[in-house]
């Protein structure tokens, strides 16, 4: 093994990849090589950080120093001061809105300070391409661990621990397994779900991307806790790069014999196969996906039966989210009652969350469940940027619900934001500033759901087609009271006769902002204006 | 609608090739139409004749999955597919003004393919890259933080590939 004084840890997340950190890797190996540091110095490759907005972000250990926005001109500064000199960069330090002087170590840095780091525990701080960097921090421990033990036992420890589903619906985990492992049949499978195209959502594909054999381990858990054999990883046809990632991932850990036959001598045999998508948003639920994977159309089946006994190929199927299965390793090496100190009561552990929108930190966190929205938007977030107000948060996605101000002390977690009138959801988060029109954003979420509507139930097909007019409808001034009641009208039929929950919650942020911000709705529909001036702008253009 | 033999034969060969590398199993259709359409960002008519016979589907099975997925087209497309995210937080970073830069540029407007068959201007559903909001995607390419004065910039980066 050879030691390295220093280690500079680069993002190649796929966000900091646009922003240029592959040319700031290549400048760096170079100008360290160049200085004749490349026997002292190593350079590596690491997945997201999570301040996406700061992005190329890199780490230099082992003094922890964060830089932001590096560029391939900061480079020979960086190896001539810090790594020769071991002076530090002030100019590349992370500044926080109010902060005048930078702040030097990742941690802090109020953005991670203040986060709970459980799935995220590895994600920047190995080189994802390196399987043996993974298990000198304890991986494939759990796997072993688990292969111990009886497969009943190891779904009474993930029912224990509370883990409800990640992927939206926040089923309880260990009840999945159950269900799936007594369901009758000797073939079973496990699907990952990696389709991730709830708007606003990119968690999944960081998981998979920084750390991705916590995803396998978990699934090999999962496989034997259930008794599948084989498993899936289902990924949407955008993600190439994860996909890439993947695949070099499941190659080293079949040559380590942590996948394929007989592992760890236990008698249990278990492989993944990856299966990827070609564009459409209802692939993510469930039985779609496994229509998709049959080579079918992705359009949703009736439930029930459910998965867990006819699913793939006519199989009991259990059907888990990145995230879900990025947590049961944890769950597994450090016991249910850990699992249960981290979160809430009903909602234990840790939720990944995506922030877009208008926020000054975009990016990638993890918080403990039951953490309030304020201060996730303004002491992780940053607060909004321009100096504007806040003016809504939309909380689980597309489909999920719109919270005014008022509401910014709402716990985020499962029941919390159901009982608030919004969801969690996939974990997406997206802010708005006042700049904008409730009713435009509106119509731009109803744009979606027309569009990704499969076209498979009437209630849906035509539903979210009106929907959409009906809003563009107010959008142009022309909307009266009988519309607003039309719009109550189709939303309750589609929330009790769509065949899934597309068109199910497809009508959600209309409702919600209509209880939410009336006064918008009034503007448009009785005074025949558009407070924020989008919507007038939008029509003099058109 | 008759198809000519010869547009009929020269897509057997390739598509053949492509079924036999994943099998003939219904499963793989997603992948082989994926691998089909690489050449040039469509599939045809004779192609997706092919698949069904290659693989033993009904032609309307093929072509219900082929027109299914957003990935897919059974129109011709240009070399370049510009994928613009339209989802709500590319909305609210701009996207609508990268949307006009880009029609702009190339002088079509969304859904069209220029005259030369090199770019084509189409919507899409969120990336996945929404911290980097306003985003597209070309081909497999993704660029984020866009702004109407680097359109032209992504452009000639297209060009120069
Ligand atoms: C329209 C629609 C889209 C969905 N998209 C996803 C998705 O992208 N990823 C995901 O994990 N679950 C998605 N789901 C939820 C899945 O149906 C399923 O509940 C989930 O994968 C189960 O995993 P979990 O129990 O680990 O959360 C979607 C559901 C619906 C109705
Ligand atoms: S909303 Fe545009 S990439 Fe996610």
């Amino acid at each position: 093994m050879e030691f390295f004084r220093s280690h500079v840890l680069v993002c190649s997340g796929v966000n900091c990849s646009f922003r240029g950190s592959r040319s700031v890797r290549a400048a760096l190996v170079e100008e360290i090589r160049a200085q004749g540091l490349d026997k002292e110095v190593r350079v590596i490759e690491t997945g997201c950080f999570g301040l996406c907005e700061a992005g190329p972000v890199m780490v230099i250990y082992p003094e922890a120093v964060h830089y932001c926005r590096v560029v391939p001109d900061d480079v020979k500064e960086i190896v001539e001061e810090h790594l020769r000199k071991g002076r530090i960069v002030d100019r590349l330090l992370y500044k926080g809105e109010a902060q005048v002087k930078g702040v030097q170590t990742w941690r802090q840095i109020d953005f991670y300070s203040r986060q709970k780091r459980v799935v995220l525990r590895n994600c920047g701080l190995i080189d994802p391409d390196s399987i043996d960097e993974y298990i000198a921090r304890e991986g494939y421990e759990a796997l072993g661990r688990a292969l111990r033990m009886q497969p009943m036992e190891v779904i009474q420890a993930v029912k224990d621990s509370g883990l409800r589903g990640r992927g939206g619906a926040g089923f309880p985990t260990g009840l999945k397994w159950d269900f799936t492992a007594r369901a009758a049949g000797d073939q079973k499978y496990l699907i990952c779900n990696a389709d991730e195209g709830e708007p606003g959502t990119f968690k999944d594909r960081l998981i998979l991307e920084g750390d991705p054999h916590s995803v396998i381990e978990g699934m090999a858990i999962a496989a034997y806790a259930i008794g599948a054999s084989k498993g899936f990883i289902y990924f949407r046809g955008e993600y190439k790069l994860s996909i890439d990632r993947l695949t070099h991932a499941l190659e080293q850990a079949r040559a380590y014999g942590l996948l394929g036959k007989n592992i760890f001598d236990s008698g249990f045999s278990f492989d993944i196969e990856i299966k990827v998508g070609a564009g459409a948003y209802v692939c993510g639920e469930e039985t779609a996906l496994i229509n998709s994977m049959e080579g079918k159309r992705g359009e949703p089946r009736f439930k029930p039966p459910y998965p867990a006994s006819v699913g793939l190929w006519g199989k009991p199927t259990c059907v888990n989210n990145v995230e879900t299965l990025a947590n049961i390793p944890s769950i597994i090496r450090q016991g249910a009652d850990w699992f249960r100190s981290i979160g809430t009561a009903k909602c234990p552990g840790t939720k990944v969350f995506t922030l877009t929108g208008n926020i000054n930190n975009a990016g990638l966190i993890e918080v403990p469940m039951g953490i309030t929205l304020r201060e996730v938007v303004y002491d992780i977030g940053g607060g909004i940027p321009h100096g504007r107000a806040f003016k809504m948060a939309q909380t689980g996605g597309t489909s999920g619900g719109c919270l005014p101000e008022a509401l910014l002390d709402v716990p985020m977690d499962i029941d919390s934001l159901a009982t608030a009138g919004s969801a969690l959801g996939s974990g997406a988060l997206m802010i708005m500033d006042d700049s904008h029109c409730i009713i435009d954003v509106v119509k731009c979420f109803l744009q979606f759901f027309r569009h990704e509507s499969c076209g498979q139930c009437t209630p849906c097909r035509e539903g979210t087609q009106r929907l959409y007019e009906l809003v563009d409808k107010i959008s142009r001034m022309e909307a009266t009271e009988k519309d607003v009641e039309l719009i109550r009208r189709l939303a309750r039929t589609m929330e009790d006769a769509s065949l899934c929950a597309l068109g199910q919650t497809a009508p959600f942020p209309v409702l919600t902002t209509m209880r939410f911000f009336p006064e918008e709705y009034e503007a448009h529909i009785v005074h025949g204006m558009c407070p924020a001036g989008v919507c007038a702008a939008a029509s003099q253009i058109a | 609608m008759a198809i000519a033999k010869e547009q009929l034969d020269s897509a057997e060969k390739r598509v053949l090739q492509i079924v036999s590398r994943y099998g003939a199993n219904e499963e793989h259709l997603l992948q082989i139409l994926h691998d089909v359409q690489a050449d040039d960002n469509s599939l045809s008519e004779a192609e997706l004749i092919q698949v069904a016979r290659a693989m033993d589907i009904p032609l309307s099975r093929v072509y219900g999955v082929a027109t299914f997925y957003s990935m897919y087209s059974v129109r011709p497309r240009g070399k370049f597919i510009i994928r613009i995210c339209e989802s709500a937080p590319c909305h609210i970073t701009g996207a609508q003004s990268v949307i006009r830069a880009f029609e702009q540029a190339l002088g079509i407007k969304m859904g069209e393919t220029t005259k030369d068959r090199k770019f084509t201007l189409e919507y899409t559903s969120c990336l996945g890259v929404c911290g980097v909001a306003p985003a597209v995607m070309i081909n497999d390419r993704v660029y984020g933080n866009l702004t109407p004065d680097k359109v032209q910039e992504v452009l000639s980066a297209c060009e120069n590939d």
